[in-house]
C-alpha cells in the first residue's frame, strides 16, 4: 500500500527568515494522482523534493505506506521522478537512461534489459533506444524522462512540471498520456504545476498551496464549486471567477444599487465587508428593469461557441473588468452597457478581513 | 504520438535553410551563407595570416637547408629557388645522432602526459566537491584558489629547491618531482576552470542520479566527468602544452632529465651552433604540441569559451 | 521551486537528509585504508627505483617513460577510490561531512605544499641573507632598490606591462572581427593560421624569431628576415637585439610574445563576439546606427567581461615574462626584465635573500589584480 503522509513536515531553509515550508499535514491515498499547485514560491516543489528526498525534512515526518522515509536517502525510498528539464544524461543512450538506475541497483544486465524493453514499448520509444538524447525532439525527451521512472516500478511518481518545457500542443497531448499511464499503472503520483488547468485536468484531488500552506485539498470539481477562501477562489478557473467587493446589510449584500442574491448559510454568517464570487459563466443577462449589475462592455472576445464578455460597471468595489460568458453570437457588443445578476447558489461569498468562506 | 509530426518538422526547417543556401548562392558579391563580401576583410585577414605563419614557414624551410646554403643566402631564397636550393635531411639526423634532444623529446612524453592527467583528476574531484556539495570553508578556500591563479610561480622556487632537493626529501631531478610541481601549480587554474563549467551543467541532472541511487563516487565517474569531457579536453590542451613548453621549471627541477626544450636552450645558448641545427632542433620540439594542438583544437575552442572564461 | 530558494546554495544535495541506518563499515574503511597506504608506498618505490635501479627496467628510458606514464596516471586513479571507499566506510553522518574534504584534500594539498607553502617561506627569505641562515631585515630590499639593474628591469616590465597585454587586445579584437566577415572556410583557415604560434614554446619562438628575423651575419648577405629587408630597405645591417635605443631591443621581443598571444585573445574574442545577440546588432541598425558605431556602442559594451579577462591573462604572462629574455638576451642590452633579474640572482649568484626580495616585490606587484580578480569573482557569483 503505497498511500503518503505528511506529518507537520517543515522546510527552513538555512539563513532563511521564514521557512519555506512551515509545516505540511497531507495524506495522498493509493494509487491517487494529486496535483499539488500554486503560484511559484508557494512551496509545491519545496515539498515534493522533501517527498522525493532531494530536500532535508527540519521536523515532522514523511510516511510511505507505513514506512517513515523522512530520513532516508532518495535511493531507498522506492520513488522515481521527472524532473521539469527531464534530467537526461546527454552521453548516454535512451536505454541507458532508463537503465540506469536498475544498474545502480546491481540488477542483473538481462533483467534490465528486459524492463527496459517494456517500458520501452509501453511509451513507443523502442525505435529510439540507441539514440542519445541530443537526438530527439522535446514530447520525445520527456518520454524517455517517463520511462526512466517507469523502469524501477515505484510505489511513487514524484513530477516536478514535467510539462513547461513542451510546446502548448504537446503539453495538452501528453497532459492525457500521463495521465493514462498512471491510471493504468495505479502508481501513487504527486504531481507539482504552477498551471491550474494542469491541476484541474489530471488530477484525481488538487491541493492548492499559497505561502507554504495548504489551502484545500479537494478534487477538481470540488475546488471549483466550493473554493475554501479568497485565495483558492481567484486560482482555480479560467478565466478568474469575478470577485467583486460588496457591503452586508441585514442579511443583504450590496453593491451600489445591486442586490446580490446570496444562500441561506451566507446571509446568516456575513456582515460588514465581503466579497462576493461569481464565475464568468454564473452570470445571465437580464433586462434593466430586473435590476442586475450594470456593465458596460469594453471587449468581446468571440471564441464561436460563446464569447467572454468584458467590461466595467463604475460601481465602488468593483474591479475594472467584470467577465461575464454569454452563449450564442453577436448578442453584446463594444460599447453597450448590459445588465447582468445570477442565482444564490452559483454566489461565492466570502469575508473580505479573512477571506474565508461564508456560503454553504 | 507527435514523433512524426516533429521529424518533419525538422526535417523542412532543414530543408528550406538549405534551399535559402542555394538562393543565395546565385547572387553574386554574396557569400554562401548571404552575407556580403568584405575585401577589406579579405585583404587584411590574408595579410595577417602571412605574416603571422612567415617565421614558422621559415623555420621549416630552414630546417631543411643544407649547411653552405644557410650560410650562403636567407631561408627566403629557398622557398623563391626551390629547384636551386640545397636540400637536406642532414640536420635532422645531425639533431638526433649529435645531441641530445631526442632522449630530450622522451623525457617531454614521460613529463607531459602525468602532469596533464594527475593535475585534471585532482582538480576535477575538488571541482566537483566545490560545485555539488556544501561544506564549512567551501567559499572561503574558493576564494583562494582564485587569488592563486595570478600568484607567479616564482615565488616558490628557493623553498622548494630546498624540500625537493638533496636537503629536503632527495626527489629533484626525478620525474616525480616535476609531476608533482605542475600539478600543484596548474592546480588552481585547473579547479578553477573545471568547476566554472561544471556549475553550468544541469543540478537537477545530479539529483537524478541521487534518486536513481547513485553514489558520490559513481555520479562523479558515471555522468560528471563524462559531462566535463569539453571542459577536460580544453585544460588538457593547455595544461600539455604549459608542461611541454615549459624551461623554468624543467631546467631547475628535472636535471638529470632534461627534456627536449632545456635541450633547445642549451643548443641555442651553446656557441657557434649553426642555424640548420638550431632550427631542425625547435621543430623537433614544436612538432608533438603542434599536433595535439591542432588535432584537438575543437575541443579546446569549446571548452575554452562554454565554461572556462564566464563573460 | 521559486528561483531565489534554489540558489540558496542549500538545495544541493547535500542538503539531503542522512541515509538510512548510520553504521560504521569496519570492512570497507580498513580495505581502504590498506589500499590507500599500499598504493602510495609503491608508487613512491617504484619512482625511486628509476633513479636508484634503472636496470631493473632494463636501463631503458623507454621503458622507464611508460612504466612512469602508467603508475603515475593509475596511481592517482587507484589512490582516489580507494581514499573513497575510506570515506565511504564512515558512519553516515561523518562520512557525509568528511566526503567533501576527502575530494578536495588531494588538490588542495599539492596547492598547500606547492605554492603557499612556498610563498610564506620566500617572504621569509627575502629578509634573511643568501643562504636564508640569518635574518638581515631590510637589507635585500634595500640592496635591490638602490640597484641599478632592477630599475631597468622595473621599467623594462612597466612597459612591457603597458604595452603587450593593450596591443594583443586590440589585435586580437581586430582579427576576430575581420575572420568573422570572412566565409566559413576562409575564417576557419585564417584563424588557424593565427592560432598556430599558441603551440610554441617561448624557448621555440625566441629561436625562430633569433636566428630568422633578428639575425644579423658579418659580412653582406644578410640571411635574417628583417637585415634582409632593411638592407634591401637602404639600412645598413644591424644587431637588431642590442639596440637599447628608445628600448627598440625590448619592444622586437614583445613582439615575439604579442605573435604567440594573439591567437588565444582571438579565440575568447572571437566567441564573444559571435555570442553577442543578432537582433541587438539588426536594433542599433534600425535605429540608424552606422557599423562603426554599432561595433563600438553595442558590441563592445557586451564583449567587455571577455575583454577585461583576456587583458588580465596576458597582463599576469607578461609580469612574469622570462624565457624570452633569458633565451634571446639574458638581460643584456638593458632589456632585463624582474622574472629573468630574479633568475639569476638565485641561480647565478646565488643571492636567495635578494632573489627572494625581487620575487616578493612581484607579488606585491600583482597584489592589485588579485584582488580585482578575487572582486570580480565575488560580484560574478552573486549574480549567477
Amino acid at each position: 500500500m503505497a498511500t503518503i503522509t505528511f506529518e507537520k513536515a517543515q522546510r527552513w531553509y538555512p539563513g532563511a527568515d521564514v521557512p519555506a515550508v512551515p509545516g505540511i499535514d497531507l495524506e495522498i491515498r493509493d494509487g491517487e494522482f494529486m496535483v499539488l499547485v500554486g503560484p511559484s514560491g508557494c512551496g509545491k516543489s519545496t515539498t515534493l523534493r522533501m517527498l522525493a528526498g532531494l530536500e532535508e525534512v527540519n521536523s515532522g515526518k514523511i510516511f510511505i505506506g507505513d514506512r517513515d522515509i523522512t530520513n532516508l536517502p532518495p535511493k531507498d525510498r522506492d520513488i522515481a521522478m521527472v524532473f521539469q528539464n527531464y534530467a537526461l544524461y546527454p552521453h548516454m543512450t535512451v536505454a541507458e537512461n532508463m537503465g540506469f538506475a536498475l544498474k545502480m541497483a546491481k540488477i542483473p544486465a538481462a533483467e534490465r534489459e528486459k524492463r527496459v524493453q517494456e517500458a520501452a514499448e509501453i511509451l513507443g520509444l523502442v525505435e529510439f533506444l540507441d539514440r542519445k538524447p541530443k537526438a530527439l525532439s522535446g514530447g520525445q525527451r520527456q518520454r524517455v524522462a517517463m520511462g526512466r521512472a517507469i523502469v524501477r516500478s515505484p510505489q511513487v511518481f514524484c513530477m516536478d512540471e514535467p510539462l513547461s518545457n513542451l510546446d502548448a500542443k504537446m503539453r495538452v497531448q501528453t497532459r492525457t498520456d500521463i495521465a493514462k499511464l498512471q491510471a493504468d499503472l495505479g502508481v501513487t503520483t504527486v504531481y507539482v504545476t504552477h498551471d491550474q488547468v494542469e491541476a484541474m485536468t489530471m488530477g484525481d484531488r488538487v491541493a492548492v498551496m499559497k505561502l507554504g500552506e495548504l489551502q484545500q485539498v479537494d478534487t477538481p470539481l470540488g475546488l471549483y464549486d466550493r473554493p475554501v477562501n479568497l485565495f483558492v477562489a481567484g486560482f482555480i478557473g479560467s478565466p478568474q471567477m469575478n470577485l467583486l467587493e460588496a457591503t452586508a446589510q441585514e442579511g443583504q449584500a450590496k453593491i451600489g444599487d445591486y442586490l446580490v442574491p446570496v444562500d441561506e448559510t451566507a446571509a446568516k454568517k456575513m456582515k460588514g465587508n465581503i466579497t462576493v464570487g461569481v464565475r464568468p459563466e454564473a452570470w445571465r443577462i437580464v433586462s434593466e428593469n430586473e435590476g442586475g449589475l450594470p456593465v458596460r462592455v469594453t471587449v468581446v472576445e468571440e471564441l464561436g461557441a460563446d464569447a467572454f464578455v468584458y467590461g466595467s460597471s463604475g460601481v465602488a468595489g468593483t474591479p475594472n473588468n467584470i467577465i461575464v460568458r454569454v452563449t450564442g453570437r453577436d448578442k453584446v457588443h463594444k460599447g453597450e452597457t448590459i445588465h447582468v445578476t445570477t442565482d444564490p447558489h452559483h454566489v461565492h461569498v466570502f469575508d473580505t478581513a479573512t477571506g474565508e468562506r461564508l456560503s454553504d | 504520438m507527435s514523433d512524426r509530426m516533429d521529424a518533419v518538422m525538422v526535417a523542412e526547417g532543414a530543408h528550406s535553410e538549405k534551399a535559402q543556401r542555394r538562393q543565395y548562392k546565385r547572387t553574386p558579391g554574396l557569400m554562401a551563407d548571404g552575407r556580403r563580401r568584405s575585401w577589406t576583410a579579405i585583404v587584411t585577414m590574408v595579410l595577417l595570416s602571412v605574416l603571422w605563419t612567415v617565421p614558422t614557414v621559415g623555420l621549416l624551410v630552414a630546417s631543411f637547408r643544407t649547411r653552405d646554403d644557410t650560410v650562403a643566402s636567407g631561408w627566403w631564397t629557398a622557398v623563391f629557388n626551390p629547384f636551386e636550393a640545397g636540400w637536406t635531411l642532414d640536420n635532422y639526423e645531425r639533431v638526433f645522432q649529435g645531441s641530445d634532444l631526442g632522449e630530450g623529446f622522451v623525457n617531454s612524453v614521460v613529463v607531459a602526459i602525468p602532469a596533464t592527467v594527475i593535475p585534471i583528476l585532482f582538480a576535477a574531484f575538488a571541482a566537483y566537491a566545490f560545485t555539488f556539495m556544501n561544506f564549512r570553508g567551501k567559499d572561503v578556500l574558493f576564494i583562494l584558489i582564485v587569488a592563486l591563479l595570478v600568484v607567479p610561480i616564482q615565488v616558490a622556487f628557493q623553498p622548494l629547491l630546498n624540500l625537493l632537493g638533496p636537503r629536503g626529501v632527495g626527489i629533484s631531478g626525478d620525474y616525480l618531482a616535476v609531476w608533482l610541481l605542475h600539478t600543484g601549480f596548474g592546480m588552481p587554474l585547473a579547479i578553477y576552470t573545471i568547476r566554472n563549467y561544471m556549475t553550468t551543467l544541469p543540478r537537477t541532472v545530479i539529483e537524478s542520479a541521487k534518486i536513481d541511487g547513485a553514489s558520490h563516487f559513481q555520479t562523479f565517474w558515471r555522468l560528471i566527468l563524462p559531462m566535463s569531457v569539453p571542459v577536460l579536453a580544453a585544460f588538457a590542451i593547455l595544461q600539455f602544452l604549459w608542461v611541454w613548453n615549459d624551461l623554468l621549471i624543467a631546467k631547475l627541477f628535472l636535471s638529470k632529465n632534461p627534456t627536449v626544450i632545456v635541450e633547445l636552450q642549451g643548443l641555442l645558448g651553446a656557441q657557434g651552433q649553426g642555424k640548420e641545427l638550431l632550427t631542425a632542433g625547435a621543430f623537433v620540439s614544436m612538432v608533438l604540441p603542434m599536433l595535439v594542438f591542432f588535432t584537438l583544437q575543437r575541443y579546446f575552442v569549446r571548452g575554452l569559451t562554454a565554461g572556462a572564461v564566464k563573460g | 521551486m521559486t528561483v531565489g530558494q534554489r540558489d540558496s546554495g542549500t538545495a544541493t544535495p547535500e542538503s539531503q537528509p542522512l541515509a538510512g541506518v548510520p553504521r560504521f563499515n569496519p570492512v570497507r574503511f580498513g580495505v581502504g585504508v590498506v589500499g590507500i597506504v599500499a598504493v602510495v608506498w609503491l608508487m613512491l618505490n617504484i619512482f625511486l627505483a628509476f633513479g636508484i635501479r634503472p636496470d631493473l627496467f632494463l636501463d631503458s628510458k623507454l621503458i622507464i617513460g611508460v612504466v612512469a606514464v602508467v603508475v603515475g596516471v593509475g596511481g592517482a586513479v587507484v589512490f582516489f577510490y580507494f581514499l573513497n571507499m575510506i570515506v565511504e566506510g564512515l558512519p553516515d553522518r561523518l562520512s557525509r561531512t568528511v566526503m567533501p574534504y576527502a575530494y578536495i584534500l588531494p588538490g588542495l594539498g599539492l596547492v598547500g605544499l606547492m605554492l603557499i607553502y612556498p610563498t610564506i617561506q620566500t617572504i621569509q627569505f627575502s629578509f634573511a641573507d643568501k643562504r636564508s641562515e640569518r635574518y638581515v631585515g631590510f637589507e635585500n630590499y634595500r640592496y635591490i632598490f638602490s640597484n641599478d639593474e632592477f630599475q631597468q628591469s622595473l621599467i623594462n616590465n612597466l612597459l612591457w606591462l603597458l604595452i603587450v597585454p593593450a596591443v594583443t587586445v586590440v589585435v586580437g579584437i581586430a582579427v576576430a572581427v575581420l575572420a568573422d566577415k570572412l566565409s566559413t572556410r576562409g575564417e576557419k583557415v585564417a584563424k588557424s593560421t593565427i592560432f598556430l604560434p599558441m603551440a610554441i614554446s617561448f624557448v621555440g619562438a625566441s629561436t625562430i624569431w633569433g636566428t630568422l628575423v633578428y639575425d644579423y651575419s658579418v659580412g653582406e648577405k644578410q640571411t635574417g628576415l628583417l637585415n634582409a629587408v632593411w638592407t634591401t630597405l637602404g639600412g645598413t645591417a644591424q644587431t637588431w637585439l642590442q639596440i637599447p635605443t628608445g628600448r627598440l631591443n625590448s619592444m622586437l621581443l614583445m613582439v615575439i610574445l604579442i605573435w604567440l598571444q594573439v591567437g588565444f585573445a582571438m579565440i575568447l574574442l572571437s566567441s564573444a563576439i559571435k555570442g553577442v545577440p543578432e537582433d541587438t546588432v539588426e536594433a542599433a541598425r534600425i535605429d540608424g546606427a552606422s557599423e562603426v558605431q554599432i561595433f563600438a556602442r553595442i558590441v563592445i559594451p557586451q564583449i567587455k567581461g571577455t575583454i577585461i579577462t583576456v587583458f588580465i591573462t596576458v597582463l599576469i604572462l607578461v609580469l612574469k615574462v622570462f624565457d624570452i629574455v633569458y633565451v634571446l638576451t639574458n638581460g643584456r642590452f638593458e632589456t632585463n626584465v624582474i622574472a629573468n633579474l630574479f633568475f639569476n640572482e638565485l641561480f647565478a649568484n646565488g643571492q636567495a635573500g635578494r632573489a627572494s626580495a625581487i620575487v616578493v616585490i612581484l607579488l606585491l606587484a600583482i597584489t592589485p589584480v588579485l584582488i580585482y580578480q578575487v572582486r570580480h569573482f565575488r560580484a560574478e557569483e552573486q549574480n549567477a
